[in-house]
């Protein structure tokens, strides 16, 4: 088994959960009312409203479809109720997270009203998270592990300190077997060539390059300024960062110095090439690029920040370190790990991995991140273009 | 002996203050992580927790070396010790 030893929830479909949540799962923002109904009702299960689900079309509404398939059936899942506003869209989710073999049902509102609903769906959560809480842990291994990364309102002591803590960890658990991730595609913009040159092949670099590509196509057309207060965020530059090509190389230490990239995902897609370091093509924006690695069956996030983004996921924990020695200091309730000492060179980056490693463990034991025990619970669609 | 700010790579004309109170007419040191020298240099500005200090005398128009990579072009000249920012440095993309 190993040193990197954890205990999580081994699902119907072998892959292995660390949180063991009864998700609430709303088709669209009609569906919202109910289903945070169901969650007050039922103890222990947890609504995820979100904004969309009505008159998408074409590649946007399939990103939906697979957002919320991918997240009901991510691991960290035990079972899902989903509630829409009618059955055929509804029964399309439930189908898409039955294929896991997880306990899930759903309910619609049209010709029922949300009382009805409501009743029948809280009978059903009822027996869910009964159900769940008999689950037990069992010992797995790094092996089983989906880790996703993306750093959030960066400054320089990114670069220097937390985003290269997640690379030595990323150096550390991909020979191990582990399945990591990484995202961001605009934030690459200035350090895009020697990305791809991390692709594991010429092929699966081309591919990253017209990801890129076609991400700054969209910037390029709806673009009004430099973009700087937007990417770079006001954030950013407050804590020194002046440009994107200087926030991309701080982001880039985030995969370390060794693993190659094996594939490049779409936005939500589940890797499907084994073990290793996988690229999505994601917003920078920290809920909605996390939203998306939990949908691709993510089961924990490793989030560096420099001036201090607060977020979290409902279903992903999130886990905060920061080498900022003041937001260590004035912000410590939102951060898991403090790695300031590298900056003092107190701290050396092997021993900040380590520790990276270490609470990442706990993390999957059982151990409540920050952003768990303060509520913070952003579960934010990604929208790729107007609705019809 | 306090490390006032950090260089990445050895090529690079900027380095990060990672202390909180440096003050213009201090003397700085600092340390480039590729190479693990020390390096000495007098601060021009009070320059904040997490800012660029230049490491040489950078002329207006001048890529700006960071990671040893091109992180952005000087708008105006730049002095060794002088903060480096958004007055003074832009991005050549978008």
């Amino acid at each position: 088994m190993g040193r990197y030893q954890f205990f999580g929830y081994r699902r119907e479909n072998g892959r292995v959960g660390i949180r063991n949540h009864v998700v609430i799962l709303p088709l669209d923002d009609l569906s919202n009312a109910a289903a945070e109904a169901v969650a007050n009702n039922i103890k222990g299960t947890l609504a995820l409203p979100h904004a969309y689900g009505r008159l998408q079309f074409g590649e946007d509404l399939e990103l939906h479809f697979r957002t919320l398939i991918g997240t009901g059936s991510n691991p960290n899942v035990a079972a899902c109720v989903v509630i829409g506003i009618e059955p055929g869209w509804t029964g399309r989710i439930v189908d898409g997270i039955a294929k896991t073999g997880k306990p899930v049902a759903g309910f619609s509102i049209e010709g029922n009203g949300d009382i009805t609903t409501i009743a029948n769906a809280s009978r059903k959560a009822r027996e869910f998270v009964q159900w769940a809480s008999e689950k037990q842990r069992e010992a797995c291994s790094i092996e089983e592990l989906f880790v996703s990364t993306k750093c959030g309102e960066s400054d320089t002591t990114s670069g220097l300190g937390s985003c290269p803590t997640v690379g030595n960890l990323i150096d550390k658990v991909d020979p191990l077997g582990a399945t990591t991730c990484f995202g961001e595609t605009s934030e690459l913009t200035g350090a895009e060539l020697v990305c791809a040159s991390r692709a594991a092949t010429k092929e699966i670099g081309e591919k990253f390059m017209q990801v890129f590509r076609t991400y700054q196509e969209v910037i390029e057309r709806h673009k009004t300024s430099d973009l700087s207060e937007s990417q770079p965020t006001k954030g950013n530059i407050a804590g020194g960062l002046t440009t994107i090509e200087e926030k991309a190389f701080g982001n880039f230490q985030k995969i370390g110095k060794k693993a190659k990239f094996i594939d490049v995902l779409k936005p939500a897609e589940a890797p499907a090439k084994g073990p290793g370091l996988y690229y999505m093509d994601t917003s920078s924006a920290a809920a909605e690029c996390v939203t998306l690695q939990a949908a691709a069956g993510f089961v924990v996030h490793l989030f560096p920040t420099g001036q201090g983004n607060v977020i979290g996921n409902p279903i992903e924990p999130v886990i905060k370190l920061t080498a900022n020695p003041k937001t260590a200091r004035t912000m410590s309730e939102h951060i898991d790990l403090d790695v300031s000492g590298i900056l003092r060179r107190e701290m050396t980056m092997d021993q900040a991995g380590d520790q990276l490693i270490e609470i990442m463990l706990r993390t999957c034991n059982g151990r409540l991140t920050c952003a768990e025990a303060l509520g913070h619970r952003e579960f934010v669609m990604t929208k790729l273009y107007q609705s019809a | 002996m306090a490390t006032h700010f950090i260089v990445h790579d050895k090529a690079d004309t900027v380095g990060v203050m990672v202390v909180e109170n440096a003050q213009a007419g201090q003397e700085l040191t600092g340390w480039i992580m590729e190479t693990d020298e020390t390096i000495a240099i007098k601060a021009l500005d009070a320059v904040p927790l997490g800012h660029k200090i230049a490491l040489n005398e950078i002329k207006s128009g001048d890529t700006v070396l960071k990671y040893g990579h091109d992180v952005g072009r000087a708008l105006a000249p730049i002095g060794k010790g002088n903060h480096v920012h958004v007055h003074n440095m832009k991005t050549k993309r978008w």
